[in-house]
């Protein structure tokens, strides 16, 4: 007998709020928060432009000597899980911090340290580089923070698995609840790469796209015949878990239930996704089993849809290998559309969105979505948010590596 | 002596995020004003670069209070 598993709480951190309710309603407006690069002179470059957060305030949430020892994707993580936390009306006092974890992951940790410290090392002499360099930089620190932060004892890990990270993170999180080693988790995904190293390195892989320089808030396309790749963004997206139980007997406001979870690897290539998305049409249907729940079930799909000419091919390809005829009848969209690709935090945030919309019973559009791509024939609910029946969601995150990680979500009945 | 506390006040109030009026000349760096080891390591480093000098590591593990700090800057500078 596994736990029933429910959503709580929401935090976000993203290039569109900084908070999940104006990040919500952007997305529902289809407002996109992708803008010329500020936070570096990216005129080298051959990609100008990101997802950036904005106006972000370390200091409402640790103060300064903290913030100080933090790379920026800790101090994403940090406010995301302390505005989940409150919106769970989760009290630590009332808790048994050996009962509540932490597991936030990222796809490539303080690369920004790493960069500083790196540029110390070279001019200055190994002597001055800092003691906090390692643990700012490591890819755990966020969880390890968190759980300082909050007093959490419980399971505590992360997961870095590139953009699949987010995903997997909440994914694993779930099944630690579901199997009763902790009453509630904090967990998801949080990244701060808008970096010269990030941006010299996907470019040299052409993952990023660089025809839309000069109409930023056109250049993330997913699914439509003229992307031409990614918008790196940055943020956080942070889901309260907990057992059913626990979440009643505390009368917790339950948003959804988490019902499933699979993961895959495509044993193919080291960025390229295997021949006709097998490995995500896997991974989707193995959440859909996980759950106890039929294909024709799945009314939408978060999709990974990152803008780059294959992904969205393939992972078209494999919604249909996975639900044969009810590919056409379900909603799939993309956020990255409004919000870039924010790696290891991707499928934190969109998680989120994904709760949301089984609350609100909104879908959020895919923007940008001009010129339909023969390839890519779903319904991508283009440009327009909707109103609609969804009972049971997925969301997708694949990952350089050949990770896919799918989580299923339903609308929270009682019994 | 008092410039030299003065420089080294400020530093501490920066890093460890404590109140001036702390930052005495008997106050422990670690059991008085909060630092752990990592914390000591990084305010050597800002002081050698406040004070253009070098501290060695066997001097940096005598020092425990600010009074120590003042004391070998204004010796060793």
């Amino acid at each position: 007998m596994t736990n029933r598993v429910v959503i709580t709480g929401l935090g976000v951190i993203s290039p569109i709020g900084n908070d999940h309710t104006t990040f919500w309603n952007n997305l529902i407006e289809g407002k996109s928060g992708i803008g010329p690069v500020t936070r570096f002179d990216a005129s080298d470059y051959p990609a100008k432009i990101a997802a950036e957060v904005k106006d972000f305030d370390p200091l409402l949430y640790m103060d300064k000597k903290e913030a100080r020892k933090m790379d920026r994707f800790t101090q994403f993580a940090i406010a995301a899980s302390k505005m989940a936390m409150e919106h769970a009306g989760l009290d630590m006092e009332k808790e048994d911090p050996r009962r509540v974890g932490v597991y936030i992951g990222s796809g490539i940790g303080g690369l920004g340290t790493l960069e500083e410290q790196h540029k110390t090392l070279i001019q200055r002499g190994p002597k001055r580089v800092s003691p906090f360099f390692i643990p700012m930089m490591i890819a755990n620190m966020a969880s390890g923070q968190v759980s300082i932060h909050i007093g959490a004892q419980g399971p505590n890990s992360s997961a870095v698995s590139a953009c699949a990270t987010g995903t997997h993170s909440i994914g694993d999180a779930f099944k630690i609840l579901q199997r009763g080693d902790a009453d509630v988790m904090i967990a998801g995904g949080a990244e701060a790469t808008i970096l010269p190293m990030a941006f010299a390195g996907f470019s040299s892989m052409g993952a990023l796209s660089t025809k839309f320089n000069y109409q930023p808030e056109k250049a993330s396309r997913p699914f439509d015949l003229d992307r031409d790749g990614f918008v790196m963004g940055e943020g956080a997206g942070i889901l309260v878990m907990e057992t059913l139980d626990h979440a009643l007997k505390r009368g917790a406001n339950i948003i959804a239930e988490m019902v499933g979870y699979g993961m895959t690897a495509d044993a193919y290539h080291l960025t390229s996704p295997s021949p006709d998305g097998e490995g995500a049409a896997r991974s989707m249907l193995r959440a859909i089993e996980d759950a106890g729940l039929k294909p024709e079930d799945i009314d939408y799909i978060n999709a990974h849809g990152t803008s780059t000419p294959l992904n969205d091919k393939f992972e078209t390809m494999a919604i249909k290998s996975a639900f044969k005829d009810h590919a056409y009848k379900l909603a799939v969209s993309s956020n990255k559309s409004m919000i870039g690709h924010l790696l290891g935090a991707a499928g934190g945030v969109e998680a989120v969105a994904t709760a949301l919309t089984l609350k609100e019973q909104i879908i959020p559009p895919t923007i940008n979505l001009e010129t339909p791509d023969p390839e890519c024939d779903l319904d991508y609910v283009p440009n327009e948010a909707r109103k609609g029946r969804v009972r049971a969601a997925l969301s997708n995150s694949l990952g350089f590596g050949g990770h896919n990680a799918t989580i299923a979500m339903k609308v929270y009945e009682d019994a | 002596m008092a410039d030299t506390l003065e420089r080294v006040r400020k530093i501490i109030v920066d890093r460890l995020n404590v109140d001036p009026s702390e930052v005495t000349l008997e106050a422990g760096i670690k059991e008085d004003l909060g630092a752990d080891s990592l914390d000591v390591v990084d305010l050597i480093m800002e002081l050698e670069d406040e004070f253009e000098m070098s501290i060695e590591d066997e001097d940096a593990e005598k020092i425990t209070t600010v009074g120590d700090i003042v004391e070998y800057i204004n010796k060793n500078k």
